[in-house]
């Protein structure tokens, strides 16, 4: 059997990711930050992917963690970032819970059309609330981590982008053991043929809920560390358009390995930054080209790039 | 011998069809028991309502002395009732090996149900590669279920269901698509791994074949009834069978051959 090098590859670049750090520009650091957090996101996406199932109202948990971020400093007082991270984990947890009771009775486009209503009814409910600055959102500050104060400081800027890093290992540290558990199989299993798995004796619909959670909580994280490194949110980021872009990017990555995702998100956000500073009206033909270019020549996704020769696994 | 599943006064209708007419069945711990019958006769009716796919429209199925009617096809399976299917139900994009291991994977999971199983399987991967041994499958250990032989494939769908440890395999025309040479090659393997795991076999098989080689009792269906319970050789010659189900006997000669009497 040959040794998966996966986990050395996460943690190499890691590694170099917070070493290079302190040299970086910093419009690449910001890029970099914010292509991680979506990557942390389109990780949760490829999970239901690859369980069969595709959400297309992940927007709800990326802003729903970024609103229990957000509120903790705009209304309480709070600005600790691993607060405001354990705030949005918890949030998003109990509301894919509950959710998730309704949505693994669903499948294919049923799915992806309720989980959608789902996002777009926190839309209405954010941009119906003044006191969270309506449709324009608001500003946040995250002062301190874990109880030391970095705001003002010169790692000020490092702090955050070191906390994206750390919590992009670790969700791609988990979601690479989970997949290469016995859970991750019978994800997969459920893509293929879920007859045969409830007659196996494991539950579909448990499955599905439990994937949905964990997406969801990876969304939430996304979202926090998002709201933090951007300084500003408003209801766009529940929007259904901002959905699509997970799923967009989802597709983009591939499902194959748990480095994808990042590395999709990372190319989607390149695109999207160079695009937009240098066709600003027409920005969004780019990815819509790219997108085109891999469905056509790549069809299972960028990763299929790394695994072509090779065995399909 | 203890009865292990034991069906009482089964009935089931879809409209007007009736699918099953007052069935009343009890098998013993350890048989392999074979379901015979034309198309329709009600075996697959049978076999699904003993999985919990299809609810009784009255009667009650228990298996050791438990009420299994009301479960889930989920519950039951849990309990120990396993089946394989007539067009194999396999996990397309996963190799051989993961399929099997799908199935050890929900056994050694699965808490108290399976606990005294899971005991004795040691590691996930030992087990599947006991079972590939097994079913002569290790040829084919890192290919993709899809793209395997027919015959191939349904030897994996029934080690599947044996994977998961049951009690009593449920088997839809083990052989049907196998071809001519295959089938008892097919035949004897399953019988050997189902003898060395002690489970109680009940199969839907429309090859006399078979069935006279491989059972010890054939239940006949006809219309949804049981027109026949017995010893294989005994049930093959009866009129009723030889008529209705392996169409020996055209219904004129049989009329003939009572006449006669």
């Amino acid at each position: 059997m040959k040794r998966d090098p996966t986990l050395p590859i996460l943690i190499a670049v890691s590694i170099i990711l917070l070493a290079i750090g302190p040299i970086l520009p910093r419009w690449a650091m910001f890029l970099i930050n914010v292509s991680l957090c979506y990557g942390i996101v389109v990780l949760g996406m490829m999970l239901l992917m690859r369980t069969g199932v595709v959400s297309f109202g992940h927007g709800l948990y990326y802003c729903l963690g970024a609103y229990a971020a957000g509120t903790l400093d705009q209304v309480y007082k709070i600005s600790d970032m691993a607060v405001m991270l354990i705030a949005a984990m918890i949030a998003t947890a109990v509301v894919s819970a509950a959710l998730g009771l309704l949505l693994r009775k669903y499948r294919d486009i049923f799915f992806a059309m309720l989980s959608l209503a789902f996002s777009m009814i926190l839309y209405g409910l954010l941009v119906k609330t003044s006191a969270l600055g309506s449709s324009d959102g608001f500003n946040i500050a995250a002062t301190k981590l874990a109880g030391i104060t970095v705001a003002g400081t010169p790692v000020e800027r490092y702090a955050r982008y070191a906390l994206t890093v750390g919590f992009a290992f670790l969700a791609g540290a988990f979601m690479h053991k989970y997949l290469n558990s016995h859970m991750g199989r019978l994800a997969l299993a459920i893509r293929d043929n879920e007859l045969r798995v409830e007659y196996m004796g494991a539950s579909v619909r448990n499955v599905i809920h439990v994937n949905y959670v964990i997406s969801a909580v990876m969304a939430g994280i996304g979202g926090a560390l998002a709201a933090i490194a951007v300084g500003h949110i408003d209801p766009e980021m529940a929007y259904w358009t901002t959905s699509g872009e997970f799923v967009f990017v989802g597709i983009l990555s591939g499902t194959g390995n748990i480095l994808a995702p990042f590395l999709g998100a990372f190319i989607f956000e390149t695109i999207r930054s160079f695009a937009y500073e240098y066709s600003p009206n027409t920005w969004q033909m780019a990815l819509g080209i790219t997108m085109l270019v891999v469905i056509m020549f790549l069809p299972g996704g960028l990763w299929s790039l790394f695994t072509r020769g090779r065995k399909a696994a | 011998m203890a009865i292990v599943l034991e069906a009482k006064g089964l009935n089931k209708n879809f409209g007007a069809v009736t699918a099953a007419n007052d069935i009343n069945v009890a098998v013993e711990q350890d048989a392999v028991v074979g379901l015979i019958g034309s198309n329709g006769a009600g075996k697959t009716t049978f076999i699904n309502m003993v999985t919990g796919y299809l609810k009784p429209s009255s009667g009650i199925i228990t298996f050791r002395d438990r009420d299994i009617t009301p479960l889930s096809p989920r519950q039951i399976t849990r309990l120990g009732i396993c089946r394989s299917f007539q067009i194999p139900q396999l996990f397309n994009t996963l190799s051989v090996y993961e399929n099997l291991l799908v199935g050890i994977g929900i056994v050694v999971s699965g808490g108290k149900n399976w606990a005294e199983a899971s005991h004795h399987i040691g590691t996930p991967g030992e087990a599947v590669d006991g079972m590939l041994e097994r079913f002569r499958l290790t040829g084919y250990r890192d290919k993709l279920a899809g793209v395997l032989p027919e015959g191939i494939r349904k030897l994996l769908d029934i080690a599947m269901a044996m994977a998961v440890k049951p009690k009593i395999l449920l088997l839809d025309e083990p052989t049907s698509g196998v071809s001519a040479e295959e089938k008892f090659a097919l035949m004897d393997m399953v019988m050997e791994a189902v003898r060395a795991q002690k489970v109680t076999v009940l199969f839907v098989e429309h090859d006399m074949e078979i069935v006279n080689r491989y059972t010890q009792r054939v239940l006949a269906f006809y219309e949804g009834r049981i027109i026949a319970d017995g010893l294989p050789a005994a049930v093959l010659a009866d009129i009723e069978v030889r008529k209705y189900v392996t169409g020996e006997v055209s219904s004129a000669k049989a009329g003939g051959h009572h006449a006669a009497r």
